[in-house]
């Protein structure tokens, strides 16, 4: 892990400083390592409390629409944009907006939805129709920055965002985001906090017996998991360089959920290898057969439900397992059986 | 003799017309282990039910230590008052092992923050110890509880009840299922908590009440109505409650 961390934070920094790595590529690389921050958000409901959103991609946005109204306020010109949009103009104001707004909006929808203890289905449901109902609110703000000029983007304090010195700082804020949140979320799978959340996969009518208020428990985690992928979403457009409504499209969670199945539901860092790898396959597929890409991303994800439902995480205990079955030497004995309780 | 835990005077509960329970007066002094005897549909479980207020009765009062009236409390506020209740079959977190199914039960804040700053502490840790040694799990503290055999589900499931220190256990029909062995090491553990704890058992298997009666009352319901109280073998020859049984064919006779 520490290795990991090295290489991230350094090592590839140091790549593109001395021009083995192009900027393109570095922010390919950075963009994937925003979207292990989208797993983490998703995996972090399904994994740790059994809660399947399907919209953690507009908490994502959420982020990346503060900082881009931010850039666009800052933006010297005419093509401002209305004056609202100048409340973001702040780069404080903008950070605040950026820990805060996921949180809130998940805390207005989710507050009556764990209330109503409604089923997780229905509340999978919900989410996407969350998406929906704020893709079409967002359309009368349109894209944001990008080539079309329309609300292009100013400077990040100060900085102009295209330098290849600001998306090296912004990839090293990135991949320092990514540890910090990985390490946070592990620390929180050690709390009691988690145990509760867990136990709730198994039956929620159980953790209420205990004297658990379940309902509290799934908001904290859902306004927690919105926090995580508003930080992803705002490293995100920083590198990526433009958003529109097109960014909380259904298909958008259900590819970051794609990628937590791919790697491992409830391993934390199976959904960041998921994640970042499938980004740069999906990135690979784009430029060579785009049609593919859907195909190829359904595939995956009926192929590793049917046969590896741990996920990559598991396929080593899985090989393992096989080599066993068909090896010469007999499978391991099952767990030893429970003696007789003496009187 | 102790002061009163748990009083009902006159308590009636009737569902559309049923009369689940009529006019039952009822006390469980302090620390001591009450046996609820009487065939199915006799009202244990209604009593049960009003006790912890998952229902209301229809009149009669039902009172907890130094007046505290429990038709007037919502669940978890009888909860929280100390009474704990157990169901026949067991209710455990199956993926969890028996050490964290018991820490989840520990008593303590059940508020998000203070789950997320908890550290489990030394006393706690003493207390699950004891409690582990107490129900005999210890040896399998790290087993899967779905793992268990199931009179040690059972025993898990005490235990979780004691973690939350209750000060009322009431246990609907603890021993059904369970071994011959496991009915002798369920009655000699429910008897260890007597004076420290009050326990009202609901129960039919006679070979558990032959167990854990010898110095216990038993109360008998039939009917909704308490047919006779005192020691078992006044019950037993009771000539009511021999022929409520006698209806029943072999149920009685163990």
């Amino acid at each position: 892990m520490a290795g990991l961390a090295v290489l991230l934070l350094v090592g590839v920094p140091a790549l593109h400083a001395r021009g083995l790595i192009g900027t393109e590529t570095l922010n390919l690389l950075g963009q994937s390592l925003c979207y292990a921050i989208l797993a983490i958000s998703v995996d972090l409901l399904w994994g740790g409390a059994g809660l399947l959103s399907l919209g953690q991609a507009l908490f994502f946005a959420a982020g990346g629409y503060v900082v881009a109204l931010h850039l666009t306020a800052v933006a010297p010109g005419a093509a401002r944009g209305p004056d609202w949009w100048q409340n973001f103009a702040s780069f404080p104001m903008a950070l605040v907006a950026v820990a805060a707004l996921p949180g809130v909006i998940a805390l207005i929808f989710g507050f009556p939805a764990f209330r109503s203890r409604m089923n997780g289905m229905y509340f999978a449901i919900a989410t996407q129709a969350l998406c929906a109902g704020l893709m079409i609110l967002l359309r009368p703000i349109g894209i944001l920055g990008g080539p079309s000029r329309t609300h292009p983007f100013g400077p990040l304090l100060g900085a102009d965002l295209q330098d290849s010195v600001t998306q090296r700082t912004v990839f090293i804020a990135t991949a320092a985001a990514l540890l910090v949140i990985y390490g946070g979320c592990r620390w929180l799978n050690g709390t009691r906090f988690a145990l509760v959340l867990r136990a709730l996969r198994d039956g929620e009518s159980r953790v209420l017996f205990s004297g658990y208020a379940a309902a509290n428990y799934k908001l904290f985690a859902f306004v927690f998991a919105a926090f995580v992928a508003g930080i992803g979403g705002a490293l995100c457009l920083l590198q990526a360089g433009q958003i529109g409504p097109e960014s909380l499209a259904p298909d958008k969670s259900i590819e970051a959920v794609v990628w937590v199945v791919v790697g491992g539901r409830g391993t934390l860092i199976g959904p960041v290898c998921g994640a970042f790898g499938l980004s740069l396959l999906k990135s690979w597929v784009m430029r060579h057969c785009p049609d593919l890409w859907f195909a190829l991303l359904g595939g995956l994800f009926v192929l590793f439900l049917l046969f590896l439902p741990e996920g990559l995480i598991g396929l080593p205990r899985r090989l393992a397992a096989v080599g066993r079955r068909i090896g010469s030497k007999p499978a391991s004995p099952p767990p030893p059986a429970a003696p007789i309780p003496s009187s | 003799m102790p002061p009163p835990l748990l009083i009902a005077r006159d308590l009636t509960k009737t569902f559309d017309g049923f009369a689940a329970l009529s006019h039952v007066d009822f006390t469980l002094p302090k620390g001591e282990l009450r046996l609820l005897m009487g065939p199915k549909g006799s009202g244990k479980s209604t009593f049960f039910d009003l006790v912890t207020g998952q229902i209301r009765p229809d009149s009669g009062r039902l009172e907890f230590g130094e007046g505290i009236d429990l038709t007037k409390l919502k669940e978890y506020q009888i909860s929280h008052l100390g009474i704990s209740r157990k169901f026949q079959a067991p209710r455990l977190f199956p993926d969890y092992s028996v050490w964290d199914n018991l820490v989840l039960s520990l008593k303590g804040s059940r508020s998000v923050f203070a789950t997320l700053l908890y550290r489990l502490s030394s006393e706690d840790r003493d207390h699950l110890q004891d409690l582990l040694k107490l129900i005999g799990l210890l040896p399998k503290r790290d087993w899967n509880a779905d793992r268990l055999a199931h009179g040690e589900k059972q025993w898990l499931e005490i235990g979780m009840l004691l973690a939350t220190k209750p000060k009322l256990l009431l246990l609907d029909s603890p021993a059904a299922g369970m071994t011959d062995e496991e009915m002798q090491r369920t009655a000699e553990l429910l008897v260890s908590l007597t004076g420290k704890h009050s326990l009202l058992i609901a129960e039919h298997d006679m070979t558990f009440i032959r167990r854990i009666a010898s110095d216990s009352r038993v109360t008998f319901l039939h009917h909704g109505s308490v047919l006779a109280e005192g020691r078992l073998e006044e019950i037993l020859a009771d000539p009511r409650v021999r022929e409520v049984y006698l209806g029943r064919g072999k149920r009685g006779q163990k």
